[in-house]
């Protein structure tokens, strides 16, 4: 229990330091960074409770944040601006108009539901079929977030979204989003989940409804992927249902294997350092492009620098730089270590 | 009578190339119990080999070879860097350096080539067509179906009759105890991912035949039509991912012919959606493979 609050401490005051630095840098793309790794952070988060607890990969994760994020833009675009924005809509939705903050919420619970419906027949798989269908999912979201054109204005931008996100809400539930996978991974449900992880078998043969735990953890994870879509939708505006597939997907991923998927203290250092390294690639990037050097625009150096870190790191660390405890039951471990001699 | 000639050309055209595209999937995952991301991408390198080779004075034959081949090289650098160094270790991490490398290939072919479509050099017969039947039929259904009979027949040849085939089967059914009999491990590993990769550089070929160019995300749409073939069939049987090869293509022609417009943009989510109804049905798909399919 100590170290729990101790680890929750510890990387609590990790979050608030980076949002106060980005705050006093008064620089406002550093405000802007921050936010959006606050947002990534979140799902970051979710992805955890779910990959990290029953050990199966997902790649649906970032469908459930585009869920959210149009729940949430549908339910609060201001009335005038609906006939526009989205001119096919479904006429009951449109004199709905939901204060940012609320359909936010919305937006995490839809994804949660959707996820709920979904998903129960896939978590009797394991192995690589469950990862198979995960990406299948993926690609069934993104068709119908793509085509749905009455509540999505199909592959178009949509626009309109009021501004709601700021840094220090986006740094709040990325908060709460640390309170929750910690209290999901040390409570019974996140316990037994983890067993069935390490064992398959002997975890079913003590009894352990493998499937509705697992169903439990993605119905969790879609909630934070919805609500940290959401706040990412109030945050930039506007967006379109590119914004939610592969490079994304790839981008989160990478923030939790090179942190850890096993620990939250993973998901929470992986997502700093692979934020920092994104930014300064996209830069360097940017300066290149500017001086010329090269006759075509420089693109996608980014993806091939984190594609090659995410290769190293999981050769020589398979597990990331926190491959199984938390960093406060390795510092009280330490503590104990160093009392004892 | 149309129709139904037409009809049973579609599927038996577009399930050949889906049950080729299976095929080399499941011949990596049913040796090492792991799915190969990055096996769209040795599509999209046999596409970009055969747009780098356009210019050349070569006969097609010549640079489709040439093509084939280098997707063969590339289906031998995913082994030694995505699986070799992190085989051991976990499955999550495996899966993981595959996507990782099928990124570094996509953005390699967006950062040295470009983000656009290029063409490919495609011979005259790919546009042409015949009547069969009293229907007109593109000549490269009529291709890429004798290209699969082929392939699958020589494949078939392969792992029945050949040292190699023998000793791949064997090293699917029971890793450790093929092993022990003195079967070396790396190199079935190895011609195994050649081989995927020969399947995919084929089928690469006549997959852009219908395009005619080819751009860095090209290899996505073949990887998730490998993917859903090998969960429908089964992924641990050989036989299973070609039945879940032409399975899928009769969905997606019945479909393509029974949608109204307004429901076949949504193709995709219908045919993902049976995919995970069959699942429920038959977790294993509808094909068992050898033995346990532990990994070891």
């Amino acid at each position: 229990m100590q170290r729990n609050i101790l680890t929750l401490l510890i990387l609590g005051v990790l979050i608030v330091a980076a949002a106060l630095l980005a705050q006093f840098m008064g620089i406002r793309l550093y405000e802007r960074i921050a936010t959006t790794m606050f947002v990534s952070m979140i799902l970051v988060l979710g992805l955890q409770v779910f990959m990290g607890n029953s050990g199966i990969l997902s790649f649906a994760h970032i469908g459930f944040m585009g869920v959210g994020a149009y729940t949430s833009a549908v339910l609060s675009i201001p009335d005038r601006m609906k006939g526009m924005a989205l001119p096919d809509l479904y006429p009951i939705l449109e004199t709905v108009q939901l204060s940012p903050y609320l359909s936010i919420l919305a937006g995490g619970l839809v994804a949660a539901l959707v996820a709920a419906a979904l998903s129960y027949p896939l978590m009797r798989l394991s192995d690589a079929a469950a990862v198979i269908t995960s990406f299948a999912l993926l690609v069934v979201l993104h068709t119908v977030l793509t085509h749905w054109s009455a509540m999505t204005n199909g592959p178009r931008t949509l626009f309109g979204i009021p501004e709601a996100t700021s840094l220090w809400l986006a740094c709040g539930v990325a908060l709460a989003a640390l309170v929750g996978a910690i209290a999901f991974k040390e409570s019974r449900a996140g316990q037994l989940l983890r067993a069935s992880r390490d064992d398959e078998v002997a975890a079913a043969a003590i009894g352990i409804d493998i499937t509705r735990l697992r169903w439990v953890g993605f119905i969790l994870a879609a909630l934070f992927a919805g609500i940290g879509g959401a706040l990412w939708g109030h945050f930039v505006t506007s967006f379109s249902p590119r914004a939610f597939y592969l490079k994304e997907t790839f981008l989160i991923l990478s923030m939790l294997v090179i942190g850890g998927a096993n620990t939250v203290t993973g998901a929470v250092i992986g997502t700093l350092i692979v934020t920092f390294a994104y930014e300064a690639l996209r830069s360097l990037e940017a300066t290149i492009n500017e001086a010329g050097i090269m006759a075509d625009q420089v693109i996608g150096l980014t993806e091939i620098v984190l594609a090659l870190a995410m290769i190293a790191v999981l050769s020589l660390r398979p597990g990331g730089l926190f491959p199984a405890r938390e960093i406060g039951t390795l510092l009280t471990l330490k503590r104990r270590k160093g009392g004892r001699s | 009578m149309d129709f139904a000639v037409q009809f049973i050309i579609n599927v038996l055209s577009l399930g050949g190339a889906y049950a080729l595209m299976a095929l080399g999937l499941v011949l990596v995952y049913g040796i090492l119990k792991l799915v190969n991301f990055a096996y769209g991408e040795l599509i999209m390198v046999a596409g970009y080999t055969l747009h780098l080779v356009g210019g050349s004075p070569l006969p097609w034959l010549v640079m489709a070879a040439v093509a084939v081949v280098m997707a063969m090289v590339a289906g031998l650098a995913t082994d030694y860097v995505a699986f070799r160094p992190v085989r051991a270790k976990s499955v999550t991490a495996v899966l993981i350096t595959s996507f990782a490398f099928s990124t570094l290939l996509q953005n390699a072919a967006l950062l040295f080539i470009s983000p656009r479509p290029r063409s490919v050099p495609l011979p005259e017969i790919f546009s042409q067509s015949v009547m069969i039947a009293g229907t007109p039929t593109p000549m490269r259904d009529i291709i890429t179906i004798a290209a699969a009979v082929l392939l699958l027949g020589l494949f078939a040849f392969l792992m029945q009759k050949t040292v190699l085939g023998i000793a791949m089967r064997a090293a699917a059914t029971n890793f450790t105890m093929a092993r022990m009999l003195g079967v070396p491990a790396n190199l079935i590993i190895s011609s195994a991912f050649a081989i995927s990769g020969l399947l995919a550089g084929v089928v690469g070929i006549l997959w852009i035949g219908r395009i005619g160019t080819v751009a860095p995300a090209i290899g996505l749409e073949p990887l998730l039509i490998a993917f859903i073939a090998c969960v429908i069939g089964g992924m641990r049987s050989l036989q299973g991912a070609v039945l879940g090869g032409f399975l899928l293509a009769f969905i997606d022609t019945t479909l393509n012919y029974t949608l109204s417009q307004d429901l076949l943009k949504f193709r995709d989510a219908f045919t993902f959606s049976l995919v995970i109804l069959i699942l429920l049905w038959r977790p294993d798909g509808l094909m068992k493979g050898p033995a346990t399919g532990q990994r070891t």
